[in-house]
């Protein structure tokens, strides 16, 4: 259900976009209006759920990371896995971010012969996360030679290493080709995988089919069903300086790759992606394992109120000693 | 906030981020490119078209020099009928180059503003121009 569902919003979408700009000329709407909200959500979005996670409290430090902590001098620690300094904790970020060590790490439960429960590791997940993301990467940065003028080097120098074996024209990039491969698998994973199919959620699914859909129509655009690209970038350059124009003569499939992205931009904030910030502040990921040198107080201990035996003493003391009951003090 | 700063400064650097492109133009105006027709060449022509429509040409004329440079190095065929029956020399220095003799002022004009490098001029040599 989840899966049909997730496609049938995309096709939706894409339908939509088509109708609107073939049928009623809704060009200003998709080209203009629709991406300035997305942009506006994304950022407000990002910066609401990170500031709100900013606020929630870590009422104690979480240790249970893997590796060997930081002990007795003649026991190794492991401070990639377990840090306890902040040169540490960095380090096991970078790690995260670049290269998705937690993912490396990931294993995966399957029965063999009926009931031989075996443990193995997961690299193919890890290996298409990674080709995902960093392909993702790319391709945004590459794209940013639409929106600024004159083009800075190392965007063009990306693109150059993107397309550097100079393969037909226009040039193929080798991300095109990756990202649809590791977009897939990540697919296959949640329809193929009884398991993941069981766990997954139409919000598993909807980014998946929309990231496809973005990237397949950028390469009909590319490569077969051409747009008049100096009038998209006359587009994009008007957005930028806030001088909206549009030219005459672009192809629907422009206004739909464009609309599929807006629709990304503008779902992210509400969706499982936000991990691209969540990531920085997973507690288990970005907090010391220092326990035991310094001391983690809850910030939202409040003052206990607590009565010593010093104090009941003191008040009930005539009372005690007529009753007959021994007092430290006299 | 816990952390307030340095949450702060990373939600800095992704708002610088995602904004780049704004901050980048800072809402200046950018010419658009303006390709020059008027070549002596060209200006000698009674009927003035190229090998293919304007419309073929401006999205596919990349495909074809693709098609022409396969053609002529790989099977030494150097005729192209374009698609109302006339032919033409596959070159690029002889055929395309001879009416649009500006490069400057016309494949670069479009090349240059969405930073596309092609590699023709790696082998082929490019037209002497004074400007």
């Amino acid at each position: 259900m989840g899966i049909l569902f997730s496609f049938a919003v995309v096709v939706a979408i894409v339908l939509l976009v088509f109708a609107g700009v073939s049928g009623a000329g809704l060009n200003y709407l998709f080209a203009v209006i629709i991406p300035y909200i997305a942009l506006l959500i994304f950022i407000v979005g990002m910066v609401y759920r990170v500031v709100n996670w900013g606020r929630s409290a870590v009422p104690f430090k979480v240790p249970t990371t893997g590796g060997q902590q930081t002990s007795l001098p003649w026991i190794a620690a492991n401070k990639l896995d377990n840090p306890s300094t902040s040169y540490g904790v960095i380090g096991r970020m970078l790690l995260e971010v670049l290269l998705f060590r937690s993912l490396f790490r990931n294993t995966k439960a399957e029965l063999h012969s009926g009931s031989r429960l075996i443990y193995g590791s997961e690299k193919l997940l890890w290996l298409a996360a990674l080709a995902f993301h960093y392909c993702f990467l790319v391709i945004l940065i590459r794209h940013l030679r639409f929106f600024v003028v004159p083009v800075p080097a190392p965007i063009e120098f990306l693109e150059f290493m993107d397309s550097f074996f100079q393969v037909g024209a226009p040039l193929v990039y080798i991300t095109n080709f990756l990202i649809i491969i590791a977009l897939l698998y990540l697919l296959y994973r949640r329809i193929g995988m009884p398991q993941i199919k069981y766990i997954s959620l139409p919000s598993d699914y909807f980014p998946l089919f929309l990231i496809l859909a973005i990237a397949i129509s950028g390469i009909l655009m590319r490569y077969f069903d051409k747009v008049d690209v100096v009038g998209v970038k006359q587009i994009a350059m008007g957005l930028v300086s806030f001088r909206p124009t549009i030219p005459d003569g672009i192809g629907v499939i422009f206004y739909i790759h464009f609309a599929l992205v807006c629709t990304l931009f503008a779902y992210f904030p509400f969706s499982k992606l936000v991990h691209m910030g969540g990531v920085f502040l997973s507690p288990t990921r970005n907090l010391a394992n220092n326990n035991r040198m310094i001391r983690h107080v809850n910030p939202w201990d409040y003052p206990i109120k607590s009565r010593s035996y010093e104090d009941y003493e003191n008040e009930f003391r005539d009372k005690m000693k007529k009753a007959g009951i021994p007092v430290e003090k006299e | 906030m816990y952390n307030g700063g340095k949450i702060i400064i990373g939600l800095l650097i992704f708002i610088g981020f995602s904004t780049f492109p704004f901050l980048f133009t800072m809402g200046k105006v950018v010419p658009i490119p303006e390709l020059k027709l008027d070549t002596p060449e060209i200006q000698k022509m009674v009927d003035k078209r190229c090998v293919e429509p304007k419309e073929y040409m401006k999205t596919e004329h990349m495909v074809m020099l693709n098609t022409w440079r396969d053609a002529v190095v790989r099977d030494g065929a150097r005729l192209y009928k374009a698609r109302d029956g006339r032919t033409y020399d596959m070159s690029l220095q002889n055929t395309c180059m001879k009416c649009h003799s500006n490069k400057k002022n016309f494949c670069d004009q479009c090349h240059n503003y969405v930073a596309v490098k092609p590699y023709c001029w790696d082998c082929h040599i490019a037209p002497q121009e004074g400007t």
